[in-house]
């Protein structure tokens, strides 16, 4: 029960170390199209650069209050997430510290949002919490697609996206150069069963598969509707 | 208008409530109801109001890659999926998995229950008992005292203690920043536990909210990831070698089994200490207030496939022995057979979606997915924003799985009725359930009343036990025994390997080429909300139809071609509401069944709107 003990405590996170704990999170559902930005982001971060010191990277999907543990255990933390904030698809922001729970909270469209708000506002009230949070958006272009991936547009602006997280990642101390071997597919955070041109390449059809969602939400973007 | 159905008489004629979503559960639901002039609910309707397609999305995939997709159907319970299709994969292609795998993946489902029964009490159920707020008011050395007299062994109890976690919860309060409490009925007369009890509940919520994340590391070191542990067909994707080094990737040695047992000791603490204690004296606070709704049909219908066999493929050595009972007759336990086109079915005449011949009820192995979204004549409001559900029509992207016909309730609760029944009956596996059950029923009549000084009761296990408070009870009792049979497992783990069995997996029918052309299987397991199974159909190597009857399926389907309402529906029947405007009692018993949409239904939300609308009509 020694664990417990952190309940009634303020230390910080990273325990007295030299070098701060820095977490990187991509979060999302990589069935739901543009919705496994963050996923997908995680994954080529990891793919095509090595670290010194290494950041924990972790593929947090849906998981909502069971990432709690990645958040409070980061003294850094670098989330990427598909966000709606009613701009043209593909659009990147990079949010920080203090307003990232605002911009989560803002406009949920799926449930990890929810959950990930609550998350951070959990983490506060342990008394464990990143001293910086750094948050890269991406506007999506397509959700209602069960079992695609990326679109074009969301897909284009990854390089940017990464080279923004890289850039982050190297600002808190971390050297970043591009990968020299590639990655042994046992270390990836994303199952080889799940990468990006494989889950692509062995989609069945739409004939097969029906892909659309429930009508009341396939609502036609609108001004109001983002 | 109205009608009798299982007992129930339904009456839709009072005024109708509308809770849109239900909150702090996986996925998106609503729920109608009536209520008579008393405020008692006499008509309930509930709605998955999400599209489901995750079964879809498998065909022609490689089965052994299944898995890993169904794992990200959800966000609460990726183990079970992987695990129950792991299972049809091996079932369909005749693989026994070897000793150790068996054992190593009782221990990982075993600590994924304790896990999210733990969340779902302490981060999901607990705010519709405890009111956050009221612990404010609290006096720290009274919570102390109230500490000491629920559970005399928790160390964690000193004066200082609660009102260092009271001073924190007040400075989040006034930050404005209530994130996980913002949209509690705060107040509510149908909270009546007193200040301390809730300080007390709040604090173990943090305590639970430090230990969950040490506990879920045993899947990170048998299954390599977290929040995605690894899954193998044929058996488990991990290497033993007691011997090794440590070093990162290298087989799991003695040290890390020992890290292993370190924390199911935790687990077993937490929940003999916290859990149980706080569960038992939360129960018997709201039945001292006369609480003892929420049974619903978890008396008379509960069905489970059966788990946890001591004996890898004996079914006479689980655990906790499956069946169904069917109209209240505890004394018969019918047995379940998931293949028997018969047995389980699933019917669609109040789901949006459409079969040739919607009288009858489809098999899973021929189960069909096709969406028919229509709304009845009665129906208020549009299509694309339904003010009020027309029950008689489809009225639901859940579909009514029924056994031999009959409705049933699923979960810790089922499982625990149908385990007490078996233990009655002289089954030797299952004896600590009807130690637990006897035990929890002794101290909620007379034990925790005379320590706080509350009038004693009578009450049997068959009336304390299908109610909202019950299937609450059922959940703790299951933690805690899934703890003390992990143990078990443990040593018996480490015992196999050292008489020398390093085998993980059997991997004789790997190569597709040794598969038969054609072949169907089935999987099952228990998973934290109930009886989880998976159907699949291999064709040349490839999937060629996947269905999953999921708990929530089960326990939150609507009506079927008779008329009768599923468990959900049931256990909100004859609730009185201390007020109809804030719908505490609905999301309580609700939440007792740890509802789970997002794989029972389609998985998005327009604007994911937390706070639930309400509205009385």
């Amino acid at each position: 029960m020694n664990t417990a003990s952190h309940v009634s405590t303020d230390t910080p996170c990273n325990g007295g170390r030299d070098t701060p704990a820095i977490v990187v999170l991509g979060i999302g559902n990589l069935l739901w199209a543009d919705e496994g930005f963050g996923v997908r982001c995680a994954e080529l971060l990891q793919r095509d650069h090595e670290f010194e010191p290494g950041p924990r990277i972790v593929d947090g999907g849906t998981q909502g209050l069971y990432l709690i543990q990645h958040v409070q255990s980061a003294d850094r933390l670098l989330i990427f997430d598909a966000i709606d904030y009613g701009l043209p698809p593909g659009t990147l922001r990079v949010i920080r510290d203090d307003e990232v729970p605002q911009y989560l909270g803002a406009r949920k469209m799926s449930l990890h949002q929810t959950g990930f708000q609550e998350v951070l506002s959990l983490a506060r009230l342990t008394g464990h919490y990143p001293e910086r949070v750094v948050l890269i958006g991406c506007q999506p272009e397509e959700l209602e697609d069960y079992g695609g991936s990326l679109r074009d547009a969301v897909r284009a602006v990854l390089p940017e996206a990464l080279r923004l997280g890289v850039e982050t990642l190297v600002e808190w101390g971390c050297a970043v150069r591009p990968r020299r071997q590639p990655l042994d597919p046992a270390e990836a955070v994303t199952l080889p069963h799940l990468a990006m041109q494989r889950y692509e390449a062995e989609r069945p059809g739409p004939e097969q598969a029906c892909r659309v969602g429930d009508e009341r939400f396939l609502v036609t973007p609108g001004p109001e509707h983002g | 208008m109205g009608y009798e159905t299982q007992g129930f008489k339904l009456d839709d004629s009072g005024r109708r409530i509308v809770v849109d979503p239900v909150t702090r559960i996986e996925g998106h639901m609503r729920c109608e109801v009536n209520v008579d002039e008393n405020n008692v609910i006499r008509n309930a309707v509930s709605t998955g109001t999400m599209w489901r397609g995750l079964e879809v999305i498998l065909k022609g995939r490689d089965p052994r890659d299944a898995w890993a997709f169904v794992e990200r159907i959800c966000g609460v319970c990726t183990g079970c999926h992987a695990l129950t299709s792991v299972r049809a994969v091996e079932d369909a292609l005749g693989i026994e998995i070897p000793k150790n795998a068996h054992l190593i993946r009782d221990i990982m489902a075993k600590v994924l229950q304790v896990h999210d029964h733990a969340v779902h009490f302490y981060h999901l159920h607990a705010l519709d008992w405890v009111d956050v707020v009221s612990a404010l008011k609290a006096d720290p050395k009274a919570t102390s005292d109230l500490q000491h007299l629920v559970s005399p062994s928790h160390p964690m109890s000193s004066p200082g203690y609660f009102r260092d976690i009271q001073n924190r919860l007040k400075k989040f309060v006034e930050s404005g920043q209530l994130g996980p409490f913002m949209n509690g009925y705060w107040g509510n007369k149908a909270y009546v536990l007193p200040p301390e009890a809730n300080l007390m509940a709040v604090t173990h919520y943090l305590e639970a909210l430090d230990l969950q994340k040490e506990w879920v590391k045993i899947h990170t070191i048998f299954g390599g990831k977290n929040p995605h542990p690894n899954y193998l067909v044929g058996g488990v994707p991990c290497a033993i070698n007691i011997d090794g080094d440590g070093a990162a990737g290298a087989p799991i040695n003695m040290e890390r089994l020992n890290f292993v047992k370190a924390r199911i000791d935790e687990i077993i603490e937490f929940n003999k200490n916290v859990y149980i204690p706080d569960v038992l004296a939360i129960g018997t606070i709201y039945k001292a207030h006369g609480w003892l709704y929420g049974g619903g049909i978890s008396g008379t219908e509960v069905l489970d496939y059966g788990t946890y066999e001591k004996v890898s493929y004996d079914h006479s050595t689980q655990q906790l022995p499956g069946g169904a009972i069917i109209n209240g007759n505890w004394d018969e336990i019918h047995e379940v057979d998931p293949r028997d086109p018969e047995q389980v079915q699933e019917f669609v005449a109040h789901s949006w979606y459409q079969y040739a011949d919607e009288n009858r009820g489809l098999h899973p192995w021929d189960g069909v997915t096709e969406p028919n979204y229509v709304l009845g004549a009665k129906a208020k409001g549009t299509r694309t924003n339904i003010e009020q559900i027309d029950e008689s029509a489809k009225y639901s992207w859940i579909k009514s799985p029924r056994w031999r016909g009959h409705a049933m309730e699923v979960g810790p609760l089922a499982r625990y009725i149908l385990s007490y029944s078996h233990a009655l009956k002289g089954h030797k596996y299952c004896q600590r359930v009807k130690e637990q059950v006897d035990y929890s029923a002794m101290m909620i009549n007379s034990g925790i009343p005379k320590a706080l000084a509350l009038p004693e009761t009578q009450y049997t296990v068959k009336q304390l036990l299908p109610t909202t408070i019950g299937r609450t009870l059922a959940r703790a009792l299951e933690s805690q025994y899934c703890g003390e049979m992990m143990l078990d497992d443990w040593h018996e783990l480490v015992d196999n390997i050292r008489n020398g069995d390093r085998s993980t997996a059997n991997v004789d029918k790997w190569d597709p080429r040794t598969w038969p052309k054609e072949c169907k299987g089935v999987g099952t397991v228990a998973a934290p909300r109930g009886g989880l199974g998976h159907w699949i159909r291999i064709k040349d190597g490839r999937i060629e139809n996947y269905q999953c009857v999921v708990p929530t399926t089960w326990n939150g389907s609507p009506r079927d071609t008779k008329g009768q309402i599923g468990a959900f529906e049931a256990s909100l029947m004859n609730t009185p509401m201390a007020n109809p405007e804030e719908p505490v009692e609905i999301l309580r018993t609700l939440h007792s069944f740890d509802p789970c949409l997002a794989c029972s239904t389609h998985v998005m939300s327009p604007d994911g709107q937390e706070l639930s609308r309400v509205k009385v009509r």
